[in-house]
C-alpha cells in the first residue's frame, strides 16, 4: 500500500482530478429501447469532461471560494468533496467530517412530523440514534420550531423548513462544512445568525468552501479563491487578486 | 497541527472491494436503515383509519377471494385450503412487496444520492426490514387461520424464522439486481410487474403440486420460488420439521442470490450519481 502522500494540516487534496459524464447521443430511458439500440449496434456515447485536471490543496482552516461561470463544475467538485460523486482519475482525499449544505432539508418527508424529520435527517448525515437524542434540543431550539415540532412538515413554510434543515446540518462542528448558494432561504433574523454559526465554525477551526455568485459575499469570506472555467482550474489565488480580473473577464 | 486518530480519512483511491466496502458502511449507516424504515411504516398509515391491521386485512381478503374462487370454480377440496393459500400468500405478498420496494426506493431515492452521500444498499436492506415486519404481523392472521380450518398448531410453528430469513436474503438479493438496472431504464419497473403476475401462477400458491400434469412439474421445479414457499408452508401448515434437503435447496438459493446481487449492486453504485 502506498503510502498519502497528503501532508497533515491539509484537509482537502485533489491530484489530477477528473469527472467524465457519458452523454449518449439520444437519450435512451428505456431497457427495451437500450436492447434494441444495442442489438442495431447504434449507442454511442460522448465524452463530457465536466472536470480535468484539477489540482487543489486545501488546508485546515480555510475558507475558500469557488467562482466561475454556470456549470463551470463548480458544484462537480463539491460533490466530490462531499463523496457524491466518485473522481473518473485522479484522487481526491478528505480529512474528517463533510458538513454537506447542498439543498438543505433534501430528504425531509411531507407526512412525518418536524420531530420524526429530525431524526431522519440526522440519520441520512450519518448520526446515531444517541448523536440525535443528544442533539435534538439543540436543534429545535436553533431553528426556533418548538412550536411546530409535531406538526407534519407539509404544513411548514419554505423559511420554516430551510430553518429545521439547517439547524441539523450544523448543529455540532464539522471539519469541513460545504456552503453552496443556500443561503438565500430564510427571514432576516435566521440569515444572521445561520451566517454567525458559519463564522463560529471558521474560528473554530473549521475549512470552510463556499460556491457563490456574489463576488462581494466571497471578497469578504474568503482567504483564496480557485476560478473553474469549463471545467479547468483557470487561476488559484488570494480573493483580492482573482475577483478584479474575473469581473473584468465577464464584463 | 495534529491530526486525530479518531477523524474520517476519505481517499477515492483506496483500493478495497466494493462489496465489501459497501457491507461496512450499511453497519455504519445501521441509525439510516431503521429511520427508512420508520418512515416507510409510519408514512403508510399515518392517514388511515385501520391504520397497521391494513398489513393483516389485506393478505387476508386476497386469501378469501381466491380460496373463494378457485374451491368453486376449480374444484379444489382439501382440507384447510384457505390456510395453504394464506400461506403461501403472505410468503408471495413479503417477496414482490420487498423487491418492488427495493427498486421504487432507489430509483425515487435517485435525487438524493446527487446531493448527499449514503451507503446505496440502505434502500434495499430498509425495503427487506420493513417487509420482514409487515410479514412477521400476517404471521398473527395465518394462525388464526390455520386454527379456524381445523389444523393443529405444533411447536414446529417456531421454526417460521429460518424460511423467513432464507425469503428475505432472497428477496434482498433480486431486489439489488433488480434496482441497478432499474435506475437506468424507466420501464424495468413496468416490466417487473408484469413477470411478478406471471411468477406467481407459476409458484405453488393456489395450487398443489399433486395437482400438475407430471411434464409440468419440472418446470415448475426451475422456479426458485418453489423451493422458498414450499419451506415457509411446513413449520405451521404442515406442522412438521423439514427435511435436510427442503432446508438445504433454498438456504444455498438464498445465500447465492444474496451474495450475487450484493457484488454487482456495489459494482455498479458508484456510477449511479454519474446517471441519476
Amino acid at each position: 500500500m502506498s503510502l498519502p502522500t497528503v501532508f497533515e494540516d491539509e484537509t482537502i487534496s485533489m491530484e489530477n482530478v477528473g469527472v467524465r459524464y457519458r452523454v449518449a447521443n439520444q437519450r435512451i430511458a428505456t431497457f427495451k429501447e437500450y436492447m434494441i439500440r444495442r442489438i442495431q449496434g447504434k449507442i454511442q456515447n460522448r465524452d463530457f469532461w465536466a472536470l480535468r485536471g484539477i489540482n487543489l490543496s486545501i488546508h485546515r482552516g480555510d475558507t475558500f471560494g469557488f467562482i466561475g461561470h454556470n456549470g463551470a463544475g463548480k458544484s462537480t467538485l463539491l460533490k466530490l468533496v462531499a463523496r457524491v460523486l466518485k473522481p473518473t482519475e485522479g484522487r481526491v482525499v478528505v480529512r474528517g467530517r463533510v458538513a454537506p449544505l447542498l439543498e438543505i432539508g433534501a430528504g425531509f418527508h411531507n407526512e412525518l412530523t418536524g420531530r420524526e424529520n429530525v431524526f431522519l435527517n440526522g440519520a441520512l448525515l450519518g448520526f446515531s440514534r444517541h448523536e440525535m437524542d443528544e442533539k435534538f434540543d439543540r436543534i429545535v431550539e436553533f431553528a426556533e420550531l418548538w412550536d411546530f415540532i409535531d406538526a407534519p412538515m407539509r404544513t411548514y413554510s419554505t423559511g420554516m423548513w430551510a430553518r429545521l434543515g439547517f439547524a441539523v446540518a450544523t448543529d455540532s462542528q464539522p471539519d469541513v462544512l460545504i456552503v453552496d448558494e443556500v443561503m438565500a432561504v430564510g427571514d432576516q433574523a435566521f440569515l444572521h445568525k445561520s451566517y454567525n454559526r458559519i463564522m463560529e465554525f471558521r474560528d473554530n477551526g473549521a475549512t470552510i468552501l463556499i460556491v457563490s455568485h456574489s463576488m462581494q459575499l466571497v471578497e469578504q469570506l474568503c482567504h483564496r479563491v480557485a476560478w473553474i472555467d469549463h471545467g479547468n482550474l483557470r487561476c488559484l489565488d488570494e480573493a483580492s487578486k482573482i475577483i478584479p480580473e474575473y469581473l473584468e473577464h465577464y464584463k | 497541527m495534529k491530526i486525530l486518530s479518531t477523524e474520517p480519512i476519505y481517499d477515492s483511491s483506496r483500493k478495497r472491494s466494493a462489496a465489501i466496502e459497501e457491507l461496512q458502511e450499511i453497519l455504519r449507516y445501521r441509525n439510516l436503515v431503521l429511520q427508512f424504515i420508520r418512515r416507510d411504516i409510519l408514512t403508510r398509515y399515518k392517514r388511515s383509519v385501520l391504520g397497521i391491521a391494513w398489513t393483516m386485512l389485506t393478505p387476508l381478503g386476497t386469501m378469501l377471494i381466491l380460496t373463494i374462487v378457485f374451491s368453486n370454480a376449480f374444484k379444489i377440496s382439501m382440507p384447510g385450503y384457505a390456510a395453504y393459500v394464506l400461506n403461501g400468500l403472505i410468503a408471495w405478498t413479503f417477496f414482490s412487496q420487498t423487491t418492488h420496494a427495493a427498486t421504487v426506493h432507489l430509483v425515487w431515492g435517485g435525487s438524493l444520492l446527487n446531493r448527499i452521500y449514503v451507503p446505496r444498499t440502505v434502500f434495499a436492506v430498509s425495503a427487506v426490514g420493513t417487509g420482514l415486519i409487515n410479514l412477521t404481523l400476517s404471521l398473527i392472521p395465518l394462525l388464526i387461520v390455520t386454527l379456524i380450518t381445523g389444523l393443529p398448531i405444533r411447536w414446529t410453528a417456531l421454526l417460521i424464522p429460518i424460511p423467513m430469513l432464507f425469503l428475505a436474503m432472497f428477496a434482498m438479493g433480486i431486489g439489488l439486481t433488480l434496482s441497478a438496472i432499474a435506475i437506468y431504464f424507466a420501464d424495468v419497473t413496468e416490466m417487473y410487474q408484469i413477470i411478478l403476475t406471471a411468477w406467481l401462477y407459476l409458484s405453488p400458491i393456489i395450487w398443489t403440486e399433486e395437482q400438475l400434469p407430471p411434464n409440468v412439474t419440472i418446470f415448475v421445479k426451475l422456479n426458485p420460488m418453489y423451493y422458498l414457499i414450499n419451506l415457509f408452508r411446513i413449520p405451521i401448515y404442515e406442522g412438521r420439521v423439514p427435511t435436510l434437503a427442503e432446508v438445504a435447496i433454498p438456504g444455498v438459493i438464498a445465500v447465492i442470490t444474496l451474495v450475487v446481487g450484493w457484488i454487482y449492486f456495489a459494482s455498479r453504485a458508484d456510477e449511479f450519481a454519474y446517471r441519476v
